[in-house]
């Protein structure tokens, strides 16, 4: 079949499932837009390109689908490096296409070139340019599997606008041939079952799940674990929702801003699962205290992790899901007495008393944390929960309680304000009969503010919850603990109206400042069916806490003490 | 220690500034690096050396096991291969000393490329140690300049 090459990206783009694109045209993909014209693939119109990028990757992250989004060459490109380099460091599915300039023109800094493959090398998965058209429906396939397979991540695809105008025989190709990407899967069956062994003779396990669980879709086959060792668990900021907060075992986030109890448990623990975690430094402070005196598995797909920053006795490399499911075969081979981690348990249950994740609340004025346990009580917990950066973030991650895999999206790894609300828009997308909100920060939420026109212009109803607290409330934060309170630049002395900018945009706006009103406004914004912004007024010089200062061990917090 | 790293990656555009940019984006140095096809037109073939005290090694190869393009690594046994490197040394040399540069060139088995007036060209292939040698003692009468190749390196078979 004799077809334009802007034909074959939408056919190929057809071939690999895609449903969703988000993006911005520009001069040298107006082919690749003509084509998309008639296509019955659904193209959402971002505001920014930076917009379309957070979209994808919140639509990666709530279906486990691979996020896709399109910008022009140049200043349309680079406007997507701060969204790819977010996909990468947290590990989500993305594939970016750009236009290039004429091939010809390569090189010669001709109008709106930029180097993107050059530019964003540090920061994806594999990237692809384009030189000859032929190469589409391969590149196409090679990049969706390369995105979506192994530890995920970005892949750019650069097309120049001649190879879009070209004709070429179309095919799909059958298979990938990759000659050096062959991830491991299955865990190593003696790796295995040492693991087991330690196991099933440790008396103080913590298992400690990361992100990986969430992109393999291992949350059962973790429960299954957790219920046959009876060990706590607990997990990061990526792995919130793996492990449900409402049972028992549950320990929360630990971390620079984890709960105490998790930070105790580590700590004091004997032996360490880790579970497609990375040992990242505000999980660990200072790497030599961290959780010492354990013995440390590490089950992770990328090889590249393990004792990358903390030696690791016995490590698995493989696919979670796997992995944990021959471990709970072996495990169960080995009669393990659920009854010898009951002191541990019962020390577990001392210091959630002693060290509770607490807020002092007040009578009328809104209490940040307040929101957060009102969105969690008036959705029942089901809500898809995305955050900004910040504080907002912090609260959001500590007093929900998260209870399902894919239904808490945040910028983890790159800690990106302005992440979020497009990102939310993505969720909604690829999850449309859910409520999905973000929760907030005043500083974050101007940084995409303009996506605004976006869920208004297709319908998108999510909420924007801002925890406003009119600073850059986490950075305040620490120039009030560390810094003798010289809020250099952190207080926003000039702000918007939110709900007025909301109405603007044709979203529902809402100004809310007393207690009382909180879970009424939320209500009246899930009814509206509509992209709605509640602006909470809140406590403005409220912390975070516990805070464990960077480079300390993590028993050092502030904070978070009875 | 040093260690060689021999590099089997696809031969598309780009691999070299994946590489390259992967050891300065982790904070690894590159003590040398060759590239070079090898007998399929498809794939071709680094040697990078690279300095084990200072690097962890491990994390290097892992790290370059993660780029799509690269095939396969192999960290060279050192008990077990033979490593060559080129140079090309440039000594200054009058006619007084002429003959003692030569001399020195014929024991390190080193061939005369050009002779002018006021300098000498010597190409010399050997381990990194010969080279570093023969620069040594090349030294006093004064190098102009040096161009080596960088470590090249093979297995060898089982006897
Ligand atoms: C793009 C970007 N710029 C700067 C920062 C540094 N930073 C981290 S948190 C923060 C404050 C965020 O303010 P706001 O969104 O109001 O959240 P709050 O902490 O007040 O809840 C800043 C500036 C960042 N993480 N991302
Ligand atoms: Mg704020």
């Amino acid at each position: 079949m004799l077809i334009k090459g802007s034909e074959a990206i939408v056919e190929s783009l057809k071939a690999n499932g895609v449903e969703a694109i988000f993006g911005l045209p520009g001069g040298v993909v107006i082919p690749l837009y003509d084509s998309l014209y008639d296509a019955d693939i659904k193209h959402y119109l971002v505001r920014h390109e930076q917009g379309a990028a957070h979209a994808a990757d919140g639509y990666a992250r709530a279906t486990g689908k691979t996020g896709v989004c399109i910008a022009t060459s140049g200043p349309g490109a680079t406007n997507l490096v701060t969204g790819i380099a977010n996909a990468y460091m947290d590990s989500s599915p993305m594939v970016a296409i750009t236009g290039q300039v004429r091939s010809g023109l390569i090189g010669t800094d001709g109008f709106q070139e930029a180097d993107i493959t050059g530019i964003t090398q540090p920061i994806v998965k594999h990237s692809y340019l384009i030189k000859d058209p032929k190469d589409i429906p391969r590149v196409f396939k090679e990049a969706f599997y390369i995105a979506s397979t192994g530890r995920p991540g970005p892949v750019v695809i650069d097309i120049p606008v001649d190879m879009q105008l070209a004709e070429i025989d179309y095919k799909q190709p059958s298979r990938v041939q990759l000659l050096g990407y062959k991830p491991t899967l299955k865990g190593h069956k003696r790796q295995i079952k040492a693991a087991a062994k330690l196991i099933a003779a440790a008396e103080r396990p913590v298992i400690y799940a990361g992100g990986g669980i969430v992109s393999a879709n291992a949350e059962k086959e973790l429960r299954r674990l957790a219920k046959l060792v009876q060990a706590p668990v607990t997990t990061t900021l990526m792995g919130l929702g793996s492990y449900p907060e409402t049972d028992k075992l549950s320990l929360g986030m630990l971390g620079m801003h984890g709960t105490g109890y998790a930070n105790y448990a580590v700590t004091h623990s004997d032996l360490l699962i880790a579970v497609g975690a990375r040992f990242d430094d505000r999980v660990t402070g200072k790497l030599e205290t961290f959780a010492k005196d354990a013995k440390k598995i590490h089950i992770d797909l990328d090889p590249a992790e393990i004792s990358k920053n903390v030696p690791i006795d016995v490590p698995i490399v493989g696919d979670a899901k796997n992995v944990l499911r021959d471990l709970l075969v072996e495990l169960k081979k080995l009669d393990v007495d659920p009854k010898r981690t009951r002191p541990w348990i019962r020390q577990m249950n001392q210091w959630k008393k002693s060290h509770p994740l607490q807020y002092k609340d007040l009578k009328r004025e809104i209490m940040p944390q307040f929101v957060v346990e009102e969105i969690y009580r008036v959705t029942r917990g089901k809500a898809v929960i995305c955050t900004e950066v910040g504080q907002n973030q912090m609260w959001a991650a500590l007093f929900y309680k998260h209870t399902n895999p894919r239904n808490f999206i945040t910028s983890g790894g790159l800690g990106t304000m302005g992440f979020g609300f497009p990102a939310s828009i993505g969720a909604k997308v690829g999850r449309p009969r859910e409520t999905v909100i973000d929760i907030a920060g005043d500083g974050s939420f101007q940084m995409n503010i303009q996506e605004l026109a976006t869920a208004v212009n297709y319908n998108i109803p999510v909420i924007v919850a801002i925890l406003n607290n009119g600073y850059l409330g986490m950075v305040r934060q620490w120039q009030e603990l560390f810094w003798g309170k010289r809020y250099s630049e952190t207080c926003i002395e000039c702000q918007p109206d939110f709900a007025k900018v909301a109405e603007a945009y044709g979203a529902l706006g809402m100004t809310i400042k007393d207690k009382k009103d909180v879970a009424d406004a939320l209500r009246t914004a899930i009814k509206a069916r509509k992209p709605a912004v509640l602006d909470f007024r809140v406590k403005q010089e409220e912390n975070v806490f516990p805070m464990v200062p960077a480079g300390k061990s993590i028993t050092e917090m502030i904070g978070g003490h009875k | 220690m040093k260690h060689t790293l021999s590099v089997l990656v696809e031969n598309k555009p780009g691999v070299l500034s994946r590489i390259a940019g992967l050891f300065s984006r982790r904070g690894f140095n590159i003590d040398s690096l060759a590239v070079g096809v090898t007998d399929d037109p498809d794939i071709s073939r680094m040697t990078i050396t690279v300095d084990g005290k200072e690097q962890p090694i491990e994390q290097v190869t892992k790290q370059l096991h993660k780029l799509i393009n690269v095939i396969k690594i192999t960290d060279l046994d050192p008990h077990n291969t033979v490593a060559r490197e080129l140079a090309l040394i440039k000594v200054k040399s009058a006619a007084r000393n002429r003959g003692e540069i030569m001399q020195v060139a014929e024991i390190f088995r080193a061939n005369i490329l050009d002779v002018a007036r006021n300098t000498m060209t010597l190409e010399i292939t050997g381990t990194t140690e010969k080279i570093d040698a023969l620069e040594k003692l090349l030294e006093p009468h004064g190098v102009v300049e040096v161009v080596r190749t960088g470590r090249i390196a093979i297995e060898r078979s089982e006897k």
